[in-house]
Parts: structure tokens; C-alpha cells; sequence
């Protein structure tokens, strides 16, 4: 307790010392939100919630029927997420702000506990984020495994129909969940202040509850398993979702808590894009990344609600014997399938926009030279997230519904194709006579483009209703949306951490073992999903666990490139572990010599990010240019003896306060002088 | 980093350009050679890439073209190989320029080879005619595709996709034989309403016959693919979804489910046979006796049904009704349509 007085007396906002004394929360630390409390909270909110459940309906002739009592289950679900978000310390400031009194801050730590708190860091959230989606990633990567291996064998099996579905379910949803939040949650979270010049986020306690409603949503989606499973798949068709087992509930309730977690980080990162930059980080100069971040938040925010009001209506199906999806009494399944991929298309864009994003802001680097048609860019992206509000009957072309729209839903998608096409446009005109230096990170933008090209090709095969007939539904559609998503998005996530991690962590990863993941990913991938496509156009189905033997060594060599390529993801973990922990590397200020504003801060970027706000001179693609301006003022240093020279007010001072490293002074990096 | 600040800092800076220190006019490489030299580059992927797709499209069109699935068995079937194969002849020289592009960059311009610095500036930021060229390039072939795609899918009557209760797309021939496709988990059954309407787990229809399929379901979400007839069509419960095709060679067809529908979703799956209308005949008649007892417990002929009380709603809806009875559950007369005439095979032709 002393120290905070003493913390205090050091710090430069005398004017707000007072009242950061006076409320400062002064429970030991343990007593604090913090996970242990999250799971404490979980584990009541579930099984009181199963109570209720229970007292509410356990006595219907449905619960009795069928053996298992939905209500319950969506209470105890519900109400976990409930007990997970209070455990964590998600609600108490809204709490007790409704109640007219003033919450208590806590200390800031600096400690690693602050990893498994709430905190109002977004570099804090960005690396939470980053562990989150990689725990999610590679648990839906051993999902997939295990599909594999029991398609390795047309007719011999691994495991029962029951339990083949429920992987498969669980795998898709898992991704999508993950691919969701991927890029948008550690890279966007933790670079997007950075790269637009701002000190925070417009809505720092709603950012950091996203990231806790994201890993909820993982608790949420993993009691699946032990709940039965759920046989629909990540599409959860009515009306056999209405029919399914508990399972059923998790995937419900699992995606709600999810798509709160994307719209809350959505409309944070949109507000803070919108009102954050800094003076002189005018619409066209704001990195492309950036542009991405905020065409994906516009598609978070307006498309994420419908797939919760869809979800709703399956819960009230389920659970009080509404009809929203049973045709026989009113309802209607084709309801499902508009409201699901109404979302689901948009989904599929959010998945691939962050993900050109990446790529585009990487190549200037890599290329030496600026970014080609700048505008372009933007309205592609701009243009794709416009057009994908307008395509999602592209799914139902032969579910039966509207002949006549066949045409239209086709002309929309093969639509889109034209603003992706201003995406390659822009990528390929950067390498036009570039100085390409062939670090880890281009790797992966590279293949990126090479990979999506094929699924974007894919797609257009998709949107051509003749061929829609043979291949909508099979293997081949799949192989498409992986070529993208994996292909795309999650090639392009990687190597933005190989680009970015060095200014995360501060430690350079290893070249070597860096270029060994890229090349077993890169061809493992294309082994693994390029057969698909053939194995679809020779008619398997999706989601089966038997198929023609002829089909047998395509399979064959996808799930054996499969193994290899969940192998590959163990060399980034081991070089993540041994570059970061085991040998640490110091790495330089700016490793890639970039323009970026990002760059431009201190390694590691200093908890107020930039010590005084920047006035962005320029956007960051001036390569090539010897007399090219600095891309901002960043301040004369050698005033800013920080506090002394007019700090940003916006800024809290409890943050500030009490760092048990180094008592008397906030600053733990020593002033850049 | 001492000295300066984080804004000053560079890193190492661009290598100046050939002693060049002025800050205007941008600096070029060396002079005389630049403009020839681009232009070259452009040419000679150019050349590469008129090469290779005169090469790629052929010898994909005449060597894999007949090939392609679902092959030839029917004209919904016909229609879809080929556009697939115009689509991938439209594909191959697009995926082939980025491919040409990408790997031309890579191996001419890296790092490695010491070439000239890249050139910043305005000139490198943007090249209108370029950007004109490739929106006008791209918007034109979007807008082929979709022209192309929509007359493929209008003239083989709507290309055997489900086009719901009331298809648009119809077949040219007033003959038209209708089968109805009812899926269940996990099975197919059909139902021949010309020939009394008698159900059986056989698919058999005639060659050079345009044929309805009406497919319905009495569960949930099923998805009829008949892959080597080019016909797809989604089995809702309560909905008649309309497919269309004209088979028209002899041989055996694989019936898959295509919607996932539970459990046993990968093993539902059946064989039908393509034959001559004249052993259609005599086969369906023979049938229309064999099964004459089983079809009079049948519920009457309908376009749709009333899912039994085990399907869909899982026994949620206690009613009164014996849910293990087939004829009180499956088959109640539904509103819409009217039926066709069940007449006796005889009457037919």
C-alpha cells in the first residue's frame, strides 16, 4: 500500500493524483478479477444454471422423453458465460456505474499476471488474443486430424458415425469461431492505435472484454463434446438441428457468445479507426491494413447480429417448443438457411479482407517500393465487404427456393470477383519491378496470393449455377473455402506474425526454422486440399465417412499431407518457444526497415505507445523515394522527458500508477535519450 | 538507438540511387535503358503467357474435356461439362498470367540479383491506363461468365438443380415422367404416381425421356444428387422441389446425400439404372402389380407429407396420433397443387 502512495507521488498528472489515490482499488491482488476467479465463476453459473434448469423443466414430457433437458442445458451455458464474465471483472464497472458509484480501478501491474486479467492494454488484449486464436487453431487442427484419419480408408473405420460427426461439427465451428476473430483480434487489437497514431482505443474496457467473451465462446463450443456432440455441422441446418442432441445447445449458444465477442471488438475497432487517428492521418494515409481492419468491422457489426437472432430462434425451438424452423407447424427451414448464411457469407469476407490486409501492408516493405494504387486497394476491399451483404443465396442454389433469383445471386457473386480482382491488381503492381528480398514474412504473402488465386478461381465455378449442380455440397466446395481461408487468411496471419512478432515480443524469431515452416506449410497445404478438389468433382459428398474406392489415393494423399501439415505448425511453435523464451534474440528497432508508423516507436512499445502523439507527415509507402519525408513527427525527444512535456490527457493515471519495477517512475523502458 | 528519436529514425535508409543527391526530379536508373527495358519485361511475359494458354486451353479442352464430371449420361449432365470446361478455359489464361507475373517477379526482380533500385514516386503509386485496362478486362469477363452462366442455366431446363414447388425452367417436351424422391433418414424411397403411385427403394428411369423429379422429405434437410445425371436438388420437409433432366444413355447412376442430415448421412446412399423406355415400361408395370398389396397401406399420393412423428420434431409434438403408424403419420393430403392423375400403367400412352 505504501508503494502506491510513493508510485503516485512520482507521477505527472498531479492534477488527477488525488482522485487516483482516493479510489484506487486496494484488495490484495490475488482477491482481484482475474482467470481463477473467470473459472470459479464458470463452474457456479453452470451448475446453477443446470439447476434452474432442472426446477424449471425438468418435469415437461420433453425432458422426460427424450432424456435431456435443453432448458437446462442452455441455462447452465448461459449462465456460465454469466459467472466467466464476472469472474473476470467483465461487468463490474458497467455495474456499478448504473449504480451512481464510482468504481475503483485497480492498480496497473506490470507483471505477467496482467495476461490473465482485464486490461485496458490493447497490446495487453492483442497477445491474449494471439494465444487465444492459436489454442483455438490448433485445437480444431487436431479435430481435423482425426478427419482425416478416418477418411484414410473408404469403408474400415476410426470411429462411429456418431462420434465422425461430432468432430467434424465441432472442427468447422472451432474454425470458424477462430478464422473470425484470427487476424482481427491479435494483429488488429494490437496494431491498429499503433499504426493510426493513437494511445488507446476508443473503448478500452469493451475491447477488453471481447477478448473474454472470445475464449468464453471457446468454453462454450469445447462442453459440446462431453454434451454429445451436434450432427449439423458448423452450417447447423434446422430442422435437425431441432432434432440433435445437447450438443446441439453448445454450438447455439457457443456461436451468440462468439459473435457478441466480434461485434464488440468490431465496433471498438471501427470507432477507434474513425476517432483516434492521429493529426494528419487523413483517409488516404492511414496504412492499407488499417483499411482492411475497417471494412472487416463494418462486416462484424451488421452482419454478426443476424446469426445471434438466429441462434435464438433454434434455442426457443429447442428449448420451449417454438416452431421458427418445423415446417409441419409453421415454421419454416429455408428461415435457418437465409438468416445463417445472410451472416455467413459476410463471415466469409471478414475471414479474407484482414488477410489482404496483411499482405498489402507487408509487400511495400519487402519490395522496396510503394504500394501500387493505393485507392484502388481501399475501394476493393470497400467493394467486396459492399457486395457480400448481397450474395448469400449463392448457398441455396439448389435448396429450392427462387428459381428465378438463380440468375441475380449469380451475377452478385461473380460480382464480387471484380473488386478481388483490384486486390491482385494492387499486389501484383507492387512487384512490378520491385527489389523483392525474400525474408519469412514475404514467403507467406506470396504463397497467400498464389493460394487464394486458386480458391478465388475455385469460387467462380462455384457461382455458375450448372456447375454449382455437381459440385455445390462436395469435397470440392471445401477445398475452396480451405484454399481461402487457410490458404489466405491463415497464410497471411502468419506472416504477419513473422513480420510483426519482432515488434510484439521484441525478440527476433529464427530465419532458418521460419523458412522450414513456410515451405512443409506451403506444400503440405496444396497437397492436402488440391486433391480435394478432384476428389469433389468425382463425386464425394461432404461431411461422409464412407466414399467410392476408387477415391482412395486422393484421400489417401490428403490425409497423410494433412499429418504433415498439423506438423508443420509445430515447427512455429517451437521456433515461437525457442526465439522467445528458450534463446532469446534481441530484436532490432525496425528488423525489416520499414516506414511504418508502428515501427517508429520504441521496442518494446512503451504502454503509452508513443511519447508524445505523432503528426503524421505522410503515408507509409514512400520507398524508393531518397528524399521521400518522414512518415510523422514523432516529437522532439529530447523534451520529452515524459510528464514534463504535456502528456495526453486521455490517457488514465491509475494506469500509470504503481509499477512494481520501478518504483518512483512509471516509465519502465528508460526515456529514449 | 541514441541519438535521435524514434520519428528520425530511418534504420538504414534507402541506398541512394547512383549519386543522385537532389531531391528533385526522382531519381532513375540509368538513363537510355529504362523505358526499353520495361517494356521488354511487359512483352516478354506477355509472349510467355500467349504461349502457354494457347497450349494450356486446347490440350485441357480436347484431352481432360470429355472427361470431366459428371460425363455425359444426360443433357442437365452434358450442360454441366461443358460449362465447366468453358469456365476453365476462361480460368486457365487468368491463372496462368498471375502464375506468369508472380514468378517472373521472383526470379528477375529480387534482392539478390543487384538489379536497380526501385523507382518511388508518383509513377510507381499508380498507372491509370494500366488500372482502366485491368477493371474494363476484368468487368468484361464477369460480365461473359454471368451472360454464359444464365443462358446454361436457362436452356437444359434450369440445369437439373431444385428449383422448388414451381420450376421456371422447363424442359421443351410436354412428356414428361414424374418420379417422386422422398428422403428420410437414411434412406431414398420413390414414388411412380403414373403407375399407382407404388413406392419402392429402386430408381430406374427411361433414356431419352425428360423426366420431373419431385423431391421431398419427411425428416429433415436432404439433399438429392444424382451425380452422373447432373441432377441436385435439396429434400425439404413439407416442400416438392422440381428437377429436371433427360437421361439419355444406358447405364447404372450413383444417388448420394448431399445435405448433411445426421448419423448416418455417409451412408446414405443408392444405385439407380438408366434402360430403354421399353423396359421402363414393363419393369414399372410388373412393379405396379408386385407391390399392389404394399401400396394400398400406402398414405394416398401427395406432393408432400407430414413428417412422421419420429422425424423431424424428435417426438417434441405429442399429439394424438400413434407415431408408429405409418399410415396415420406419413401421408396426409396436402394443400397446393393438384395431383396427377394416378392412373394404371396401361393407361399410359
Amino acid at each position: 500500500m505504501a508503494t502506491d502512495t510513493a508510485d503516485l507521488a512520482g507521477s505527472p498528472f498531479p492534477g488527477e493524483v488525488a482522485l487516483a489515490r482516493a479510489s484506487l482499488d486496494r484488495r490484495p491482488d490475488w482477491l482481484r478479477a482475474h482467470l481463477g476467479w473467470a473459472v470459479v465463476g464458470a463452474v457456479v453459473g453452470w451448475f446453477f444454471g443446470r439447476y434452474v434448469g432442472d426446477l424449471i423443466a425438468g418435469s415437461w414430457p420433453v425432458s422426460q422423453d427424450t432424456t435431456m433437458n435443453n432448458v437446462a442445458v442452455v441455462f447452465g451455458l448461459s449462465f456460465g458465460v454469466l459467472g466467466w464474465l464476472v469472474g473476470i471483472g467483465g461487468l463490474t464497472y458497467p455495474l456499478l456505474k448504473m449504480l451512481g458509484r464510482e468504481p475503483a480501478p485497480a492498480p496497473a501491474s506490470r507483471s505477467w499476471l496482467r495476461y490473465f486479467r482485464l486490461t485496458e492494454d490493447h497490446k495487453v488484449v492483442g497477445l491474449q488474443y494471439l494465444i487465444g486464436v492459436l489454442v483455438f487453431l490448433f485445437t480444431a487442427g487436431l479435430l481435423a486430424m482425426a478427419i482425416r484419419t478416418e477418411l484414410l480408408s473408404p469403408t474400415s473405420h476410426v470411429f462411429g458415425p456418431g462420434t465422425y460427426i461430432a468432430i467434424v461439427g465441432e472442427h468447422g465451428t472451432m474454425m470458424m469461431m477462430m478464422a473470425s476473430s484470427a487476424v482481427v483480434g491479435p494483429l488488429g487489437n494490437w496494431l491498429v492505435p499503433l499504426m493510426i497514431g493513437s494511445r488507446r482505443m476508443a473503448y478500452p474496457r469493451v475491447e477488453a472484454v471481447s477478448f473474454w467473451v472470445f475464449a468464453a465462446g471457446y468454453l462454450v463450443i469445447m462442453t459440446a463434446l462431453p454434451l454429445g456432440g451436434f450432427s449439423t455441422g458448423w452450417t447447423g441446418y434446422a430442422p435437425l438441428q431441432t432434432q440433435a442432441n445437447p450438443g446441439m445447445d453448445a454450438y447455439l449458444v457457443g456461436f451468440a457468445v462468439i459473435g457478441l465477442g466480434m461485434i464488440m471488438a468490431g465496433f471498438n475497432l471501427a470507432a477507434t479507426i474513425i476517432n483516434y487517428r492521429a493529426p494528419g492521418m487523413t483517409w488516404s494515409r492511414i496504412p492499407i491494413f488499417v483499411w482492411s481492419i475497417l471494412a472487416t468491422t463494418a462486416l462484424l457489426v451488421l452482419a454478426t447480429p443476424t446469426l445471434i437472432v438466429a441462434g435464438y430462434l433454434g434455442v426457443l425451438d429447442r428449448t420451449v417448443q417454438t416452431a421458427f424452423y418445423v415446417t409441419e407447424h409453421g415454421g419454416s427451414s429455408f428461415l435457418w438457411e437465409n438468416l445463417f448464411w445472410f451472416f455467413g457469407h459476410p463471415e466469409v469476407y471478414i475471414m479474407a479482407l484482414p488477410g489482404f490486409g496483411i499482405v498489402m501492408e507487408m509487400l511495400p516493405v519487402f519490395t522496396r517500393k510503394p504500394l501500387f494504387a493505393y485507392r484502388v486497394a481501399a475501394a476493393g476491399m470497400i467493394g467486396v465487404a459492399l457486395l457480400s451483404f448481397f450474395v448469400w443465396q449463392h448457398h441455396l442454389f439448389q435448396s429450392g427456393i427462387n428459381p428465378d433469383m438463380r440468375p441475380l445471386f449469380m451475377l452478385t457473386t461473380e460480382l464480387i470477383s471484380i473488386p478481388t480482382g483490384f486486390l491482385y491488381l494492387v499486389t501484383l503492381g507492387t512487384l512490378w519491378k520491385a527489389k523483392i528480398r525474400f525474408e519469412v514474412p514475404m514467403l507467406f504473402c506470396l504463397g497467400m496470393l498464389f493460394n487464394f488465386l486458386i480458391g478465388g478461381i475455385t469460387g467462380v465455378f462455384l457461382s455458375d449455377v450448372p456447375v454449382d449442380v455437381t459440385v455445390h455440397g462436395s469435397f470440392f466446395v471445401m477445398a475452396h473455402f480451405h484454399y481461402t481461408i487457410m490458404g489466405g487468411l491463415i497464410f497471411a496471419l502468419f506472416g504477419g506474425l513473422y513480420y510483426w512478432l519482432p515488434k510484439m515480443t521484441g525478440k527476433q524469431l529464427n530465419k532458418r526454422l521460419g523458412q522450414a515452416h513456410f515451405w512443409t506449410f506451403f506444400v503440405f497445404f496444396n497437397f492436402t486440399f488440391f486433391p480435394l478438389f478432384l476428389v469433389g468433382l468425382l463425386g464425394q459428398p461432404r461431411r461422409v465417412f464412407e466414399y467410392a474406392h476408387n477415391l482412395q489415393t486422393l484421400n489417401d494423399i490428403s490425409s497423410i499431407s494433412a499429418f504433415l501439415l498439423g506438423a508443420s505448425f509445430l515447427i512455429f511453435i517451437f521456433n515461437f518457444v525457442w526465439s522467445v523464451y528458450i534463446d532469446p534474440v534481441q530484436a532490432p528497432d525496425n528488423p525489416w526497415n520499414s516506414k511504418g508508423l508502428e515501427w517508429q516507436t520504441a521496442t518494446p512499445v512503451p504502454w503509452f505507445d508513443f511519447e508524445r502523439i505523432p503528426v503524421v507527415l505522410s503515408d507509409p509507402y514512400h520507398y524508393g523515394e531518397p528524399a521521400a519525408p518522414p512518415v510523422a513527427d514523432m516529437g522532439i525527444p529530447a523534451l520529452a522527458r515524459i510528464g514534463a512535456a504535456s502528456p495526453d490527457q486521455s490517457v488514465r493515471p491509475h494506469d500509470v500508477a504503481s509499477s512494481p519495477e520501478s518504483p518512483g517512475n512509471f516509465d519502465p523502458h528508460p526515456p529514449i535519450m | 538507438m541514441p541519438g535521435d528519436g524514434p520519428g528520425l529514425r530511418e534504420g538504414s535508409p534507402e541506398p541512394a540511387t547512383t549519386g543522385d543527391p537532389a531531391p528533385m526530379p526522382p531519381a532513375r536508373p540509368p538513363s537510355g535503358s529504362g523505358p526499353a527495358r520495361e517494356a521488354r519485361h511487359g512483352w516478354r511475359m506477355v509472349g510467355l503467357w500467349v504461349l502457354l494458354s494457347a497450349i494450356a486451353d486446347p490440350l485441357f479442352y480436347y484431352l481432360a474435356g470429355p472427361h470431366i464430371p459428371p460425363g455425359t449420361m444426360s443433357n442437365t449432365a452434358d450442360g454441366a461439362q461443358f460449362d465447366f470446361n468453358i469456365l476453365l478455359i476462361a480460368a486457365l489464361p487468368v491463372i496462368l498470367a498471375v502464375w506468369i507475373y508472380m514468378g517472373y517477379a521472383v526470379v528477375n526482380w529480387r534482392a539478390s540479383r543487384n538489379g536497380p533500385d526501385p523507382v518511388g514516386g508518383p509513377e510507381a503509386r499508380s498507372n491509370l491506363p494500366i488500372q482502366f485496362t485491368w477493371i474494363v478486362v476484368t468487368t468484361a469477363l464477369v460480365l461473359f461468365l454471368f451472360g454464359f452462366g444464365t443462358y446454361e442455366l436457362v436452356q437444359p431446363e434450369g440445369a437439373g438443380g431444385g428449383q422448388g414447388p414451381a420450376p421456371i425452367f422447363m424442359p421443351a417436351s410436354h412428356d414428361v415422367l414424374a418420379i417422386q424422391v422422398i428422403g428420410q433418414q437414411w434412406k431414398w424411397t420413390y414414388r411412380y404416381p403414373t403407375f399407382g403411385g407404388f413406392e419402392t427403394t429402386d430408381l430406374v428411369v427411361p433414356d431419352h425421356t425428360a423426366i420431373a423429379f419431385h423431391v421431398t422429405s419427411l425428416d429433415v434437410v436432404h439433399d438429392f444428387w444424382v451425380y452422373q445425371l447432373g441432377v441436385k436438388a435439396d429434400a425439404n420437409p413439407g416442400q416438392d422441389d422440381v428437377a429436371y433432366t433427360t437421361p439419355d444413355q444406358l447405364g447404372s447412376f450413383v444417388v448420394r446425400c448431399d445435405e448433411l442430415c445426421g448419423l448416418w448421412h455417409g451412408a446414405m446412399y443408392d444405385w439407380g439404372k438408366v434402360v430403354t423406355p421399353t423396359q421402363f415400361q414393363s419393369w414399372a408395370e410388373s412393379t405396379e402389380r408386385q407391390l399392389a398389396a404394399n401400396t394400398r397401406f400406402l398414405p394416398p399420393f401427395a406432393w408432400t407429407y407430414t413428417p412422421d412423428a419420429n422425424g423431424a420434431d424428435g417426438g417434441y409434438y405429442p399429439d394424438s396420433v400413434d407415431p408408429y403408424s405409418p399410415v396415420l403419420t406419413y401421408g396426409a393430403k396436402q394443400p397446393g397443387e393438384p395431383l396427377p392423375a394416378t392412373t394404371t400403367g396401361k393407361d399410359r400412352k
